[in-house]
């Protein structure tokens, strides 16, 4: 597994390299003797789209601006040839909550609004007692989007389910309808940084919040689109959670990643409330062999904190 | 019709005009010209700060508008029982009933779609169920068939209303006078030959036998907005019919409201006599023992298998937190107005008053127990949420546009009242021909 990730990251490295690479190359984006640069003396290596490593002058290095922004319709379909997939690893969870203070600053919510939610689980009376981090399950069968009037929530070629709270209603049918209680509405206007509230709404980044809109767990399809995974995947010290792609049948937590199908047959992977039909994306690794006692995510600071949020 | 041979054309045109409001009248209409306003005004805060306003949060997203929205859609349904069905079925008796019964639905659908705009988090966007509607979500074939109901409503309060416009436009009394102008742009071209008379008649017949059906599916869809989704207490096949019974048993009890009060207000003794309340009276008591065999179905099957998403909220029901409003909505709006009701005596009018305001008062709140309880027990627990997330008890911006809504429905009438004959004129006349005929 270990090599696997290095190669991984190396790859990815490599990839973006070449990205600025050929940025740097482009005869569009490089015209030395138009822009007037004076070259700094510090050269950097680089590799190029050729797979030759080359050596250019760091002056001439622009930062690539973000990803061109994408229309609400190329929004609406999904990044193609995926099918998005999360398995959480209820062994590993201790109830730290870094994934949901991490998502909640990312999607920049307010106090009140979670979109993970750590339930303390225990289904009877003498059976153990476990953590169960929850996200939007991005259901196959989603009831959320069969009741949505408006088309204001959606499902995507590539699985995930997304809202587009510039066309949301707030008639909050889709909450009553989804049975994970994953879905948080805007019951006031949201407090932003104005220059976090005044920008274009994506639903991608499903920044801004809304007034009077829906609003959910998004799987962070910005971040697949730049090769980064969801920020709770990389915010949980303890590897709780795996995204992957089923396509590639790969899931990882950033540290590890495992062939999806395996992962789930060897673990006893299952959906929640699989009785319902709703055919999640997010499958769950029983509480077997744990890391740590359910105890330990009692301990006060950690409730304190989650509470506070 | 009680000393019906005396009574003639002339003497049941001037009973039946519309009159200006007395003193009750006008402390009446002031009332809830006050209920409406400061229901306008608590809007008015809603808007300026969203549904924050109101004491919903994320998992009682629903709260007293909607159990206010089922509420007026059942109580509508009365116009289609009172005037369809029973025309279809050759019921002559409820003749002075008619109108009664289709000013209330008009005013209630109304209002319903009134309220269901105010529980919209984003009400300006309405037009996006136009531009982006979805046939496949409940909420538009809501939006399609209370628009359906609400025209075919308003065409069957108007088109019964057409020779009585003639009789009003013709009316040298004083109340009626200033109206004339309104009379004029509703009623000008109807000269009341045969011709126009048949027509008419042949279209209340097809605006009657085409009403009953969107009808049903009014409420029908209205109790699939719960119906679709998974939640314990909703989750039921049973829903459609037990909206239905439920919506006739509401809509019987305010006719019988309406019948008291309206024969105090314009001495109407003589068109809405006892043997109306008698009738009335027995149909209530059918509508109510058939509402009560769905209530036995909707809560003592799933209590007899006590499945663990059930449990919680039915012990709430049956014994916890709602119970008192639970066994209220119980008893007074079926069992007691059954009791009252099933006796001659209790088919008085006053008897029968006050069984008509348990009906619909136990009713407004079986639609609060059907709607809010169940969303207070989600099938995950309630997590990472503030603690006042966990309760719900309506803010008083919702009670006053909650009260407000149901004072602008109670004005509607009112003022239809004042306005036009609330007993159809020229029906009593026909049929008071026919009877001396005979």
């Amino acid at each position: 597994m270990k090599n696997n990730d290095t190669s991984r990251r190396e790859f990815l490295t490599a990839a973006l390299m070449a990205g600025i690479a050929g940025g740097c190359s482009s005869n569009n984006t490089f015209r030395p003797g138009e822009d007037q640069i004076i070259p700094s003396g510090e050269m950097v290596k680089l590799l190029s789209v050729d797979g030759e490593i080359i050596e250019v002058d760091k002056a001439f290095l622009k930062p690539i601006p973000e990803l061109p922004p994408i229309t609400n319709s190329e929004e609406r379909i999904g990044i193609e040839g995926k099918k998005f997939v999360m398995v959480i690893d209820l062994s590993r969870c201790k109830n730290v909550g870094a994934c949901k203070s991490e998502c909640n600053h990312a999607h920049h919510l307010n106090p009140g609004q979670n979109w993970i939610k750590i339930h303390a689980m225990q289904e009877a009376e003498h059976t153990a007692p476990y953590w169960e981090p929850a996200t939007c399950m991005h259901c196959d069968e989603p009831p959320c989007v069969k009741v949505c009037p408006v088309d204001a929530t959606f499902k995507r070629m590539d699985g995930i389910v997304l809202i587009d709270s510039d066309r949301c209603i707030g008639c909050r049918f889709c909450m009553a309808a989804c049975p994970y209680s994953t879905r948080v509405f805007n019951w006031q206007e949201p407090v932003a940084e104005k220059e976090i509230a005044t920008q274009h709404y994506s639903c991608e980044t499903s920044v801004p919040q809304k007034i009077g809109t829906v609003s959910k767990c998004d799987f962070c399809p910005d971040m697949a689109r730049k090769g980064e995974l969801p920020h709770c995947v990389s915010a949980c010290p303890n590897g709780v959670f795996f995204f992957g792609d089923m396509n590639e049948d790969s899931v990882t937590n950033g540290a590890e990643t495992f062939r999806f199908s395996d992962l789930i047959k060897d673990k006893a992977g299952y959906r929640l409330m699989e009785d319902l039909g709703t055919k999640p994306r997010v499958y769950y690794l029983p509480p077997v062999n744990r890391n740590f006692p359910f105890e330990t995510g009692l301990k006060t600071d950690t409730i304190e904190k989650n509470n506070a949020k | 019709m009680e000393n019906s041979t005396s009574i003639t054309s002339e003497i049941i045109t001037n009973d039946l005009l519309p009159q200006k409001f007395g003193k009750l009248g006008m402390i009446w209409t002031g009332v809830l010209i006050a209920f409406c306003l400061v229901g306008a005004f608590a809007y008015y805060l809603q808007l300026k700060n969203c549904l924050s306003v109101t004491a919903m949060r994320d998992y009682v997203s629903w709260g007293i508008y909607i159990s206010n929205f089922v509420f007026f859609v059942a109580i509508s349904l009365v116009g289609s029982l009172i005037t369809a069905v029973f025309r279809l079925a050759n019921v002559k008796w409820s003749t002075p009933l008619t109108r009664i019964a289709e000013i209330i639905a008009v005013s209630a659908i109304l209002f319903a779609s009134l309220i269901i705009i105010v529980d919209m988090g984003r009400p300006e966007r309405l037009f996006n169920l136009f531009l982006y509607g979805r046939l496949k979500s409940p909420i538009m074939w809501d939006v399609i068939v209370i628009g359906t109901y609400l025209f075919l409503s308003l065409l069957l309060l108007y088109f019964p209303l057409l020779p009585d416009l003639k009789i009003l436009m013709g009316s040298r009394k004083g109340s009626t006078k200033k109206y004339n102008k309104l009379y004029h742009f509703l009623g000008s071209f109807w000269k009341g030959g045969r011709l126009q008379n048949m027509l008419n008649k042949r279209a209340v017949n097809v605006l009657c036998v085409t009403i009953i059906p969107v009808a049903f599916c009014i409420h029908t869809v209205t109790s699939w907005l719960f119906a679709t989704t998974y939640r314990p207490g909703w989750d039921s096949t049973n829903f459609g019919a037990y909206f239905i019974s439920g919506a006739f048993l509401v809509g019987a009890g305010g006719v019988l409201i309406a019948m008291y009060i309206f024969r105090k207000a314009y001495n109407l003794e003589k068109y809405i006599t006892e043997k109306h309340f008698d009738k009335m009276g027995r149909i209530v008591v059918l509508l109510a023992l058939l509402y009560l065999y769905f209530n036995v179905n909707e809560y003592l099957v799933p209590a007899f298998k006590m499945k663990k998403s059930e449990d919680a909220h039915l012990t709430q029901l049956f014994a916890g937190d709602y119970a008192p409003i639970f066994w209220f909505a119980i008893l007074a709006g079926m069992i007691i107005p059954i009791l009252i009701l099933i006796f001659k005596k209790g088919r008085k009018p006053l008897p029968a008053l006050i069984a008509g305001i348990l009906v619909v008062v136990g009713a407004w709140f079986k639609r609060y127990l059907i709607v809010t309880p169940t969303l207070l027990h989600p099938f995950l627990p309630m997590t990472d949420v503030p603690e006042n997330y966990k309760h719900y008890f309506p803010s008083w911006q919702e009670w006053a546009i909650a009260m407000g809504s149901l004072a602008g429905a109670l004005l509607i009438i009112t003022f239809f009242a004042r306005v036009f004959p609330i007993i159809p004129i020229q029906e009593t006349i026909n049929e008071q021909h026919e009877t001396t005929a005979k």
